[in-house]
């Protein structure tokens, strides 16, 4: 017994020490200025931790970006670092730039979203600091401990770290946006440590769209392999985006097809989505799909198959030929 | 130019197409008796490593590729069928199962590996489709001082050591350069690995596998991370099924989704 009684008395002493001193670093992304709205629920996760909330943008627009986070609710200072060289969020430059500006904040955690960025970023990061990081977590138990899903959010584990400080990356469809409010923290210069990288960035393709975007959107539909071709996905599905102003996904058998861009995929691979209402259609509902949108508060599918998996995820469905259902839905939805 | 030296980890994992189980003491996932193959990730790898040097893609050719896992001894049937796809020889570092490394362990010891090997170049999957983790490669281009490029779609070689390749991000792709040594992980895109023929895998059977272990490496399996437990996500009810889209969109206006 006693062995056990000075294990736990050291483990509360311990955990109380930590919780005096905890402070977060929420990595905000930005592009020319703009924030991310994928990162804002980095930013609400870090404040589920308890301490004080620091945001951290770099880049040649940093003031723009920090001027904006500045008045986001729920955080305290900023860290913004002035420098284009961090431009492009290359690791090899990025990850450094951020060990420093942990050592001097003296963070207990720091939390980035898990997008193509923090995804590429944070485990340099941890490896950096030889820290074990927990990635794409939905929920904060306490400081320690966190839940995440696994094989393709088949199954849930709550895990513990015993790191001194845990590199987190978020799933920002498990956490709300923060809000902008009128407040305005103070923005303060992080240390450069102007370190070089290995890489250049040559060039970007980005999908030019004036729909919301897939991660954070409201409304999605999806197209899978039923649409037999990129001209039917783009006559179909289009026009139903449009009625809802829904954002437009699609499977990856859709996308390996070659009926829809990459950056369109949902699922394990793809992008991991929770909108209010997804509509899926022409989407059998395998395994690695369901796993990028079965959060969705509601689901509606069309199929022509009666026994397609997808119908047993589904809040309504309806088994039907796409090719008449769905301008028929788009009609209904217009009015 | 120098001669490409590839290293290209795999893993065995419960194949993609299984619906795992939650053990019945919630720590874990029934794997006995479970279907098992290697990462589909690291299929990519593989292949891509195995197209360079078919192709003569790069200018100083390659030298050599060599496939290495850490896993219980039923991960040398995933090394066994990467030499059947190509690779030269194998490494098996012996660890028992459940004992699973992290993968900040991971990068520890394919860094040791990369030195003992003296490869310029790591091909890794993007991520463990069980884990679902995503840190690996980046993780040893940090404790290697590599340049990386993660979502790896395409990969080409150029004069003086130069690798340019075309990553999925976000909205897009983006095109980055880089010299060797480097890191390169695995997007879905980036090829379609073959299926290994009979006589490849006959072929497979003898070539050299190495056996390890994490201590021949100095490695300590020392874990940061405890899983406290393992729970099935909370089920979802099907609402069943309408019979015309007037019926759908009346359920959807019902659920206040429209």
């Amino acid at each position: 017994i006693r062995p056990a009684i000075t294990v736990a008395a050291r483990s509360v002493r311990l955990s109380a020490s930590l919780r005096h001193q905890l402070s977060t670093l929420a990595i905000l992304e930005h592009r020319d200025g703009q924030l991310n709205a994928g990162s804002l629920s980095a930013l609400t996760a870090a404040q589920k931790l308890g301490g004080p909330v620091h945001g951290f943008v770099a880049g040649g627009d940093a003031t723009t970006a920090a001027q904006a986070a500045a008045k986001l609710e729920g955080v305290e200072k900023i860290i913004s670092v002035n420098n284009s060289a961090y431009d492009k969020g290359l690791p090899e430059n990025f990850a450094p730039l951020l060990v420093e500006n942990i050592k001097k904040g003296g963070y207990t955690h720091v939390v980035s979203v898990h997008s193509a960025f923090g995804k590429n970023l944070m485990p340099r990061v941890a490896a950096l600091l030889d820290l074990q990081q927990i990635s794409d977590i939905t929920a904060v138990q306490n400081e320690n401990t966190f839940v995440r899903p696994i094989y393709a959010g088949n199954a849930i584990a709550t895990v513990e770290s015993s790191d001194p400080i845990k590199i987190i990356t978020v799933r920002g469809s498990a956490f709300p946006a923060a809000v902008t409010e009128s407040g305005s923290a103070a923005v303060e210069e992080g240390v450069d440590p102007k370190a070089e990288s290995a890489t250049e960035w040559v060039s970007e393709e980005l999908t030019k769209s004036d729909r919301p975007d897939l991660a954070t959107a409201n409304r999605v539909v999806s197209g899978g392999r039923g649409l037999k071709s990129k001209e039917e996905f783009d006559r179909l599905m289009v026009p139903l985006a449009d009625s809802l102003g829904a954002a437009i996904g699609a499977s990856r058998a859709a996308v390996d097809s070659g009926f829809a861009d990459n950056s369109l995929q949902v699922g394990q691979t793809g992008k991991v989505v929770a909108p209010q209402l997804y509509i899926a259609v022409g989407i059998s509902g395998a395994i690695q799909h369901l796993a990028g949108m079965k959060d969705s508060k509601v689901i509606a599918s069309i199929n022509k198959d009666a026994d397609a998996p997808i119908f047993q995820v589904s809040d309504v469905g309806l088994v039907g030929d796409l090719f008449e259902e769905v301008p028929k839905l788009t009609e209904q939805l217009k009015k | 130019m120098s001669a490409l030296r590839i290293l290209v980890p795999v893993k065995r994992v419960i194949d993609y197409a299984v619906k795992p189980r939650v053990n019945k003491a919630g720590t874990g996932i029934e794997t006995a008796g479970v279907k098992h193959s290697m990462n589909p990730f690291d299929e990519l790898s593989v292949e891509e490593a195995v197209r360079i040097r078919e192709k003569k893609r790069a200018p100083g050719g390659v030298e050599d590729i060599t496939v290495i896992s850490a896993g219980p001894a039923k991960a040398q049937e995933v090394l066994r069928t990467a030499m059947a796809m190509g690779a030269d020889r194998a490494i098996h570092v012996d660890v028992k199962e459940g004992e699973d490394l992290e993968p900040l362990g991971v990068a520890k010891l394919l860094k040791a590996a990369t030195a003992e090997h003296q490869s310029n170049l790591v091909i890794l999957g993007k991520q463990s489709i069980d884990d679902d983790a995503n840190q690996t490669g980046q993780m040893l281009a940090a404790l290697l001082g590599w340049g990386q490029a993660t979502q790896a779609s395409k990969v080409e070689f150029g004069a003086d050591d130069s690798v340019s390749v075309t990553r999925e991000v976000d909205g897009g792709v983006e095109t980055l350069k880089a010299k060797l040594p480097m890191v390169i992980t695995t997007d879905l895109r980036l090829n379609e690995p073959r299926y290994a023929s009979l006589p490849n895998i006959m072929k497979a059977k003898k070539k050299p596998m190495e056996k390890k272990t994490l201590a021949d490496y100095s490695i300590a399996n020392d874990k940061r991370l405890k899983v406290l437990k393992v729970e099935e996500p909370a089920p979802r009810q099907g609402g069943g099924k309408v019979e015309d889209v007037g019926g759908l969109v009346g359920k959807l206006k019902e659920l206040g989704a429209i």
